[in-house]
C-alpha cells in the first residue's frame, strides 16, 4: 500500500490504533478523579449543583469509558499480533507489568463501574462514593503500570539478556527505571489538564450561548482553578523530564531540538523554528535564540549537549517530525498557562463568566490538552526510534512476519472502523455536553439517608437505577434545526 | 521464588481458569447479541441489554487478563499464537469494538440509529464469537513453529474444522445467553428464551459429538492421547456427564418455575467441553510440539506475577460477585438501568 514496507505498515497500524486509544484513557483518568471530587462535594456540602454535575459528567464518562475499553483491548493483543519478536524477546518484562495492570487496575475499574454508573439508587451513598473512588483509583493504578512498561522500553534496566531474551533480575529497578517517575508525573498531569480544558470548554460553550446557570458557572470555575494549578506544575514536570531524557536518551533531545553539532566552548542556541533536514544534516531556515538552548537543557549558560552528528545515521530518530511535534506540545502548554492566568485575572475582576473573548478562547482550548498529549507521545515514541527497547532491540527486529497485503487490509479496516465508531462516539459525547447539566426534580433532591431506611431501600429497589431515566437518554433530538452546534463550531 | 513450585504448571492453570471465566461470563453476554435477531421488540431488547449493561465490561476484562497472563508467563506462545491467528483475532477485536460501544450508543441514539446500533451489537457479537471459535479450532489443530516464531501462512486457520468450531461456539454462547435471560427476565421474554434454549441444547450436544469424533479422526496425536491408558479411564465419565447435564437441562427448561437451574446446567456442559479440550491438548501450549515448560518465561517473571495473581484474583472474584449481587433480580422491559 503506497509503496510502504511491512515494517512501516505495522508501525502505522500501531501508531494509529494507540493514538486513537490514548485520547479516551486520558479523559477517563481526568473525569474519574473529577467525579470523585464532585460526589465528595455533594456528600459534604449537600449542594445539588455538585450532584447534577456528577450525573451530567458520569453519562459522558460512560460513553468515553466504553470507547477506552474496546480500543484498549486492541492494544493488549497487538503486541503479539504485530510485534511477536518483541514479545518473545521482552515479554518476560512487559508481560508481568501488563498482567499487573489488568489485575490491579482493569478489574477494579470494571468491577466498580457498574455500581458507579447504574447503582445510584441500588446502594447507599457511602458505597456509591466508594465505588466512584475505586474507579478513579483504578485509572491511576493503570497509568502507573503502563507507564512503568513504556518507561522501561525507553530507559531499560534491571535485566540481563540470556539466550537471546530478556530476563528480569531486579523488579524494583525494572519498574522504577530512570524515566518512570518523570513520565508518570507528566502523563498524569497531562490527563488532568486535558480533562480540565475539556470541562472548561464545555462550561464556556454554554455560557457563550447564554445558558448562565450555577452548574455551567461551577463547571468553568472548577476547570479554571484546575488549569491554573496544573499548567505551571506541568511545565516544571516537562522541564525535569527533558533533563532526564538528555541524560539517558541524548539523541532524542538532539532530534527534538534540531541540534546537529555542538562547538566546544560555545553555548547551544535554542532553535525556535526551522526545518531539520535529515539528508543534509542541518536545520534549514533556523530561527535561533543564543544561549537559550544551553540554559533550558542544562540550566547553565555554556552547557553542552550532544548533537545529532554525534550519533551514527542509523541510530538517529527522525528530527523533522519530533522537532515539530515537540514544538506543538510546548506551544499548547504555554497557551494553557495563559488560560489559567487569564482566568484568574478575570475572576479577580469579577468577569470570568462574562468576558466573551475569554470564553471563546477557553472553548477553543477544549481539545488542546488532547492534541498536546498526542504530540508529546509522538515526540517521545518517534524520538525513541530506531529502537523499540532503547539501545537493546531495534524496531525492525521486533516486527511479526506478516505480508504487506494482510497488514494493509487490516489497517484499512481499522482506519475506516475507528473513524466510524469512535467518530460517532465522540459525536455522542459532544451532544451530551451540548445538552448540558439537568437540574433534577424534587424527588431527586431528598437524600436517601434522611428518610426511614426501609423506605429508602424499597425505593432504591423499585426505581430505575439510572439517574434521569425519566428523561430520555436520547441525545439526538427530533428537530435537527434546534440542535445546538457542536462545541468548537463557529458561533452564529 | 519458585523453589519446589512448578511455575509453568501453576500459570497454565491460572490462564486456563481465566479463559474459563471469560467463556462463562462474556459467553452469556455475547450470547445476548447472538439472540438479538430472535427478539425484534425494542423494549425486550432494552431489557436484554440491561441484564448485562452493568457487568459486561468486567466480563471482557477476563479476555485482557488471558492475553496479558499469556504474555507474562508464556511469551513465546503469546507471540506465536497471536501472529498465527492475526486475521481472526483482528476480526474478533473489530467485532468486540462494535458490540462494546453499542451498549452505550444504543441508548444515546434516536430511533433510526438505535436500529443501526442494534445491528452493530448483533453482528459484532456473531463475528467475535465465530472468530473465537475459529481460534479455538486452530489451537486444537496446532501451529507450525520454526526458530521461535510462527512458520505457517496467514490463512492457515481457514479450514472446515475451524469454521465448524466457530459455528459451534455460536451455539454454545447462544445457549448461555438464553439461559442467563431465563434467570434475569420474566413473562414472554423468559418463555421465549426457554423455547430457544431447548433446540440450542440439542444442537450443542450434536456439535460436541461431532467435534469429539472429528478431532481424533484428523489429529492422530490427540487420538493417541485419548485412547491410551490411563487417560481413557479418566476421560470416560465425561461423555456420560455431558449426556446427564444435557438431559437435566432439557428437563429444567420444560419446567415453568426454573430460573437459575438451566444456566447452571449450561455452564456444566460448557465446563465439560472445556475439560475435554484440556485433556486433548495437555501439556502443550503451542500444539502440537511446544509444551508449557518449553514456552515458559523466566522464573523471575512467573514468580513475580504469581504473587500478585494469587493475592488479587480472590479480591477480583469478591468484588465482581458483589457487583452481580447489587444488580441481582429480574430486569423488566420498559424499566432498567438506562
Amino acid at each position: 500500500m503506497f509503496g510502504l514496507t511491512a515494517l512501516e505498515l505495522a508501525r502505522i497500524q500501531f501508531g494509529f490504533t494507540i493514538s486513537f486509544h490514548i485520547v479516551f484513557p486520558a479523559i477517563t483518568i481526568g473525569l474519574a478523579s473529577y467525579l470523585v471530587v464532585l460526589e465528595g462535594l455533594w456528600l459534604w456540602r449537600r449542594d445539588t449543583v455538585y450532584r447534577d454535575l456528577y450525573h451530567f459528567w458520569s453519562t459522558i464518562f460512560a460513553v468515553n469509558f466504553a470507547m477506552g475499553v474496546v480500543s484498549g483491548l486492541v492494544m493488549a493483543y497487538q503486541f503479539g499480533t504485530n510485534w511477536s519478536s518483541f514479545s518473545t524477546f521482552a515479554g518476560s518484562i512487559t508481560g508481568p507489568l501488563l498482567a499487573y495492570e489488568v489485575l490491579t487496575a482493569f478489574f477494579l475499574e470494571a468491577g466498580f463501574l457498574g455500581v458507579m454508573l447504574f447503582g445510584w439508587r441500588k446502594v447507599g451513598p457511602g458505597l456509591h462514593f466508594f465505588s466512584t473512588i475505586m474507579v478513579a483509583l483504578g485509572t491511576l493504578i493503570s497509568t502507573t503500570w503502563i507507564l512503568a512498561s513504556n518507561s522501561w522500553m525507553q530507559t531499560p534496566q534491571g535485566f540481563e539478556i540470556i539466550d537471546g531474551r530478556v530476563v528480569p533480575v531486579d523488579w524494583l529497578k525494572v519498574i522504577f527505571n530512570p524515566s518512570f517517575p518523570y513520565r508518570l508525573a507528566h502523563m498524569t498531569l497531562a490527563a488532568y489538564l486535558a480533562t480540565a480544558l475539556f470541562v472548561g470548554a464545555s462550561g464556556a460553550w454554554h455560557l457563550l450561548r447564554r445558558r448562565d446557570t450555577r452548574a455551567t458557572r461551577t463547571m468553568l470555575s472548577m476547570a479554571m482553578w484546575m488549569i491554573l494549578a496544573t499548567a505551571p506544575v506541568q511545565i516544571l514536570a516537562g522541564d525535569l523530564h527533558g533533563l532526564n531524557t538528555l541524560a539517558y536518551q541524548p539523541a532524542k533531545i538532539a532530534a527534538l531540538e534540531g541540534h546537529w553539532q555542538s562547538k566546544p566552548g560555545e553555548s547551544v542556541p535554542l532553535t525556535l523554528f526551522g526545518w531539520p533536514d535529515m539528508q543534509a544534516e542541518t536545520t534549514r531556515y533556523a530561527l535561533q535564540v543564543p544561549y537559550l538552548g544551553s540554559l533550558i537543557l542544562t540550566h547553565q549558560l555554556y552547557g553542552q549537549v550532544p548533537g545529532l552528528k554525534d550519533f551514527a545515521p542509523e541510530d538517529r530518530p527522525n528530527a523533522t517530525v519530533v522537532f515539530w511535534t515537540f514544538r506543538l506540545m510546548v506551544g499548547l502548554g504555554l497557551l494553557m498557562l495563559l488560560a489559567g492566568v487569564w482566568g484568574l485575572w478575570l475572576r479577580w475582576r469579577g468577569k470570568l463568566y462574562e468576558q466573551r473573548i475569554f470564553l471563546r478562547f477557553a472553548l477553543w482550548m477544549g481539545p488542546s490538552g488532547l492534541i498536546a498529549i498526542l504530540a508529546g507521545w509522538m515526540t517521545t515514541e518517534i524520538g525513541r526510534q530506531p529502537w523499540i527497547v532503547y539501545g537493546i532491540m531495534r524496531t525492525r527486529d521486533a516486527v511479526s512476519d506478516h505480508s504487506v497485503l494482510a497488514l494493509s487490509t487490516t489497517l484499512a479496516v481499522f482506519v475506516v472502523m475507528y473513524f466510524a465508531v469512535f467518530g460517532t462516539g465522540i459525536g455522542y459525547m459532544l451532544k451530551l455536553v451540548a445538552k448540558g447539566p439537568q437540574e433534577s426534580g424534587p424527588d431527586e433532591s431528598g437524600p436517601d439517608e434522611l428518610r426511614p431506611h426501609a423506605e429508602a431501600k424499597a425505593d432504591r429497589m423499585r426505581r430505575p437505577a439510572r439517574p434521569f431515566s425519566a428523561a430520555p437518554d436520547v441525545v439526538e433530538p427530533d428537530h435537527p434545526e434546534t440542535w445546538p452546534a457542536a462545541p468548537g463550531a463557529k458561533e452564529a | 521464588m519458585g523453589v519446589g513450585i512448578d511455575l509453568p504448571l501453576v500459570w497454565a492453570l491460572i490462564i486456563g481458569f481465566g479463559l474459563m471465566m471469560y467463556v462463562v461470563m462474556d459467553g452469556f453476554d455475547l450470547g445476548i447479541g447472538i439472540l438479538f435477531p430472535f427478539v425484534p421488540d425494542r423494549h425486550e431488547r432494552d431489557a436484554m441489554i440491561n441484564t448485562v449493561a452493568p457487568v459486561w465490561d468486567g466480563n471482557e476484562t477476563w479476555l485482557v487478563l488471558g492475553g496479558a497472563a499469556l504474555l507474562a508467563a508464556f511469551p513465546l506462545a503469546y507471540a506465536v499464537i497471536l501472529s498465527a491467528l492475526y486475521l481472526p483475532l483482528m476480526a474478533m477485536l473489530a467485532g468486540l469494538i462494535w458490540r462494546g460501544v453499542a451498549f452505550e450508543f444504543r441508548f444515546k441514539a434516536d430511533e433510526e440509529h438505535k436500529l443501526f446500533w442494534g445491528h452493530a451489537f448483533t453482528w459484532g457479537s456473531y463475528i467475535a464469537t465465530v472468530a473465537q471459535g475459529v481460534a479455538l479450532g486452530a489451537f486444537i489443530s496446532g501451529f507450525p513453529v520454526a526458530k521461535n516464531s510462527y512458520a505457517g501462512g496467514a490463512l492457515d486457520w481457514l479450514t472446515p474444522f475451524n469454521l465448524f468450531t466457530g459455528l459451534g461456539l455460536v451455539v454454545a454462547y447462544a445457549l448461555l445467553g438464553a439461559t442467563w435471560l431465563v434467570i434475569k427476565t420474566e413473562g414472554d421474554l423468559q418463555q421465549r428464551m426457554r423455547r430457544i434454549a431447548r433446540p440450542a441444547t440439542l444442537v450443542l450436544l450434536a456439535v460436541i459429538g461431532i467435534v469429539s469424533l472429528w478431532t481424533p479422526l484428523t489429529h492422530a496425536d490427540i487420538a493417541a492421547r485419548w485412547f491410551s491408558f490411563p487417560n481413557l479411564a479418566l476421560f470416560s465419565p465425561v461423555p456420560v456427564l455431558v449426556l446427564a447435564a444435557a438431559w437435566g437441562l432439557l428437563r429444567s427448561l420444560a419446567r415453568e418455575d426454573s430460573h437459575a437451574t438451566p444456566f447452571l446446567l449450561a455452564l456444566c456442559l460448557i465446563f465439560l467441553g472445556y475439560s475435554g479440550l484440556g485433556i486433548s491438548l495437555w501439556p502443550y501450549i503451542i500444539p502440537p510440539a511446544v509444551t508449557i515448560w518449553q514456552a515458559a518465561a523466566p522464573p523471575q517473571s512467573m514468580g513475580f506475577t504469581l504473587v500478585g495473581a494469587l493475592l488479587i484474583i480472590p479480591c477480583i472474584l469478591a468484588y465482581t460477585g458483589w457487583s452481580y449481587y447489587v444488580f441481582r433480580g429480574k430486569v423488566r422491559p420498559g424499566e432498567g438501568y438506562h
